[in-house]
């Protein structure tokens, strides 16, 4: 299905949250919600608010806190014909069910020659700049773009979150959608009907002619300000949110670097071993011969996300640090 | 004491136990000669828990097995010839090569795969009986897993969450003693793993899982009442595996004595069945012969259709990592 073009209308991240899930259930009598808090109390984000009275508490089920028991549940009731969204409160939490993810909801489908299909969705709340410390704030995409049998997208617009959510329902493989804790109230157009973003598919948010920045997740917006910041340099930046990690739309990554001839890759996660490394290797394998620059890559310190807010800014990257990296790369 | 069992029941339990035997042994000396590739965990001595509880499953009642799970996979209904094909890594087999012994899986007779991690089926059972009772289907799930598996969290999470929901489950925990190479004196501080099931507020029931009518009849209950939305029970079946934790006669380490094994050979569940049958004249000696030599001739027709069956092409690699 195409893209939404009508009907738009203002609501936050949060919402839009909601809105997807909403259009899912409705879209698919076996798709259920199942989750710690998800029912009564909506999810501790409230973005599952009011759909058990909308929807009955056979599709909006609380489960015990029992992360592994969540995403077994999903996987199980997928490969049973069912098309479960099971969400995982904080990504933090994926270290509670790991095996089940890694081992199980990933490779089930492999292991088994193909002969059965999950269609799972995860949702799950990444992010730091909540003071919620080192075990609440991380971003953990890496973990999981590593392991094949997985789809993983990151919306970072409220109309992004609607429509990859419908998407990754729609899909018949596990997806695991990373949701933005700090984006939760900001406010965008979310049209009421119902469309999907493809997976797979990066989005040009701004048209650039001599820096690419690539910017996962909420550092698209940090991105979009270090280029209003950068055009006082001379740069005129194209920014790139992937919006799909895996599969990754590296296409228009190399086209646009090809076209800019500089790089630089942007993320909340910590920098080392992260998924920039990735990026950039993708930028340097397809586009060697079209860069001026090393690639640059803008992510976390090696540090355990921190609590108090003096040292948790410090930590975050943002756009000044955007900046200032860009400027050291290329020389200004 | 099997007054209520057909004698067509009878039979065909101790059909699903002798195919178990002879594939398993036969599959044990083909790993060891070096024929089958990887690791082979087996079944022998254990047959009557698969057969017992299998014999009230439909095809459509799921299964989750474990890393020991051919016995799990024949009782389900698992043709010989796709099971062999998969232990040798063929494309005819039923993961198309992909999977291999401990990954073997058939949507079609209801089996979840076999897992290669140890309290890895559990909690794929527990979605599944979550996922019948949302289609309000009859089905039923069970998952095996053994005595070392029941330490492990993810079991744990899936009884909670099946008792929870009261759903139509049955959790299998074959207790043989041994959680890889380690007693289960050393690696639990209970003797009866059903006593968990108090804890998940469901019944916890142990039966002698070397026999195989006294396993029929426990999981019969069992599944009846989860079929009638009774909610789950935990069917701790005692039992023993004659070789060792991989292959036959495995790595020869010294963590269980050669008379610890005679001594459980000796409740063997097939002999013991046999005798039963005899007794009630439901099956002679010779008939007893007649079907260890069908299910032989089998086991020779099938490892013939591995050996002549195609490997996979390397191009069909990346096929099935997603839909």
């Amino acid at each position: 299905m195409a893209e939404a073009a009508t009907k738009p209308r203002t609501l936050p991240y949060v919402a839009a949250i909601t809105d997807g899930v909403r259009a899912v259930l409705n879209e698919q009598p076996t798709a259920f919600v199942a989750g710690e808090d998800v029912a009564e109390a909506g999810s501790v984000y409230g973005y599952y608010n009011g759909l058990l009275k909308e929807f009955g508490p056979e599709r909006v089920i609380d489960t015990p806190i029992s992360e592994a028991g969540i995403v077994g549940l999903g996987v199980g009731a997928a490969a049973a014909g069912c098309r479960p969204i099971i969400d995982i409160m904080f990504m933090d939490f994926l270290g509670e069910c790991m095996d089940e993810v890694a081992n199980q909801m990933a490779k089930i489908r492999f292991m088994f020659g193909g002969n059965t299909s999950l269609p799972v969705t995860m949702l799950t709340m990444a992010g730091a700049g909540a003071s919620l410390a080192a075990q609440h704030s991380q971003s953990l995409e890496a973990w999981i773009c590593h392991l094949p049998g997985l789809k993983v997208v990151m919306p970072t617009t409220p109309y992004d979150a609607k429509g990859l959510i419908i998407a990754a329902a729609r899909d018949d493989n596990p997806v695991i959608v990373v949701l933005n804790k700090m984006s939760l109230a900001m406010q965008g157009e979310v049209p009421e009907e119902d469309y999907e973003i493809p997976i797979g598919k990066a989005n040009i948010v701004r048209q650039g002619s001599n820096l690419t920045i690539v910017a996962l997740g909420r550092m698209m917006h940090e991105a979009l300000k270090a280029a209003d910041q950068l055009k006082e340099f001379g740069i005129d930046a194209e920014v790139i949110d992937p919006r799909s990690l895996q599969p990754f739309d590296t296409d228009t990554v190399t086209a646009s670097v090809r076209k800019t001839h500089r790089a630089i890759v942007v993320h909340e996660a910590v920098r080392f071993g992260g998924f920039g490394g990735e990026i950039a290797a993708q930028i340097q394998e397809q586009a060697f011969d079209y860069l001026d620059a090393p690639v640059g890559r803008v992510g976390a310190p090696f540090s355990p996300v921190p609590f108090s807010p003096a040292l948790e800014a410090h930590y975050v990257p943002n756009a000044e640090r955007i900046v200032a990296e860009t400027k050291r790369l290329l020389g200004l | 004491m099997s007054d209520a069992i057909s004698k067509e029941t009878l039979l065909d339990i101790h059909r699903r136990m002798v195919r178990i035997r002879h594939f398993e042994s036969t599959a044990g000396k083909l790993m060891e000669d070096g024929k089958i590739p990887g690791a082979l965990h087996l079944y022998v001595g254990q047959e009557a828990v698969a057969a017992g509880v299998m014999a009230n499953l439909t095809d459509e009642d799921q299964i989750t097995s474990t890393h020991r799970g051919h016995g799990h996979c024949i009782a389900k209904g698992g043709a010989f010839n796709e099971m062999f094909a998969e232990l040798y890594g063929k494309v005819t087999g039923y993961c198309k090569g992909k999977g291999g012994s401990m990954h073997i899986s058939n949507q079609a007779l209801g089996i979840l795969g076999a897992n290669g991690i140890v309290g890895g089926g559990p909690p794929i059972a527990m979605g599944a009986a979550f996922a019948n009772k949302f289609h309000k289907n009859g089905k039923v799930a069970v998952p095996f897993f053994g005595d070392g598996a029941s330490n492990e969290g993810s079991v744990h999470e899936a009884a909670n969450m099946a008792g929870l929901y009261k759903l139509p489950i049955v959790f299998v925990c074959e207790n043989n003693g041994y959680g890889e190479y380690t007693p289960q004196a050393k690696h639990q501080a209970i003797v009866d793993v059903a006593d968990r099931a108090a804890g998940y507020g469901m019944p916890g029931v142990v039966v002698d899982g070397m026999d195989a009518v006294a396993v029929y009849e426990a999981a019969r209950e069992a599944i009846n009442r989860a079929r009638a939305g009774d909610g789950p029970t935990l069917l701790e079946c005692k039992t023993y595996r004659y070789y060792d934790h991989v292959g036959i006669r495995g790595m020869g380490l010294n963590y269980r004595t050669d008379e610890e094994v005679e001594e459980w050979k000796k409740k063997d569940a097939i002999d013991a069945l046999e005798r039963l049958l005899a007794d009630q004249q439901m099956l002679s000696a010779d008939e007893a012969k007649a079907v260890h030599d069908e299910v032989l001739a089998e086991v020779a027709t099938a490892i013939k259709f591995a050996e002549d069956s195609p490997l996979p092409d390397p191009s069909t690699l990346l096929d099935d990592v997603y839909a």
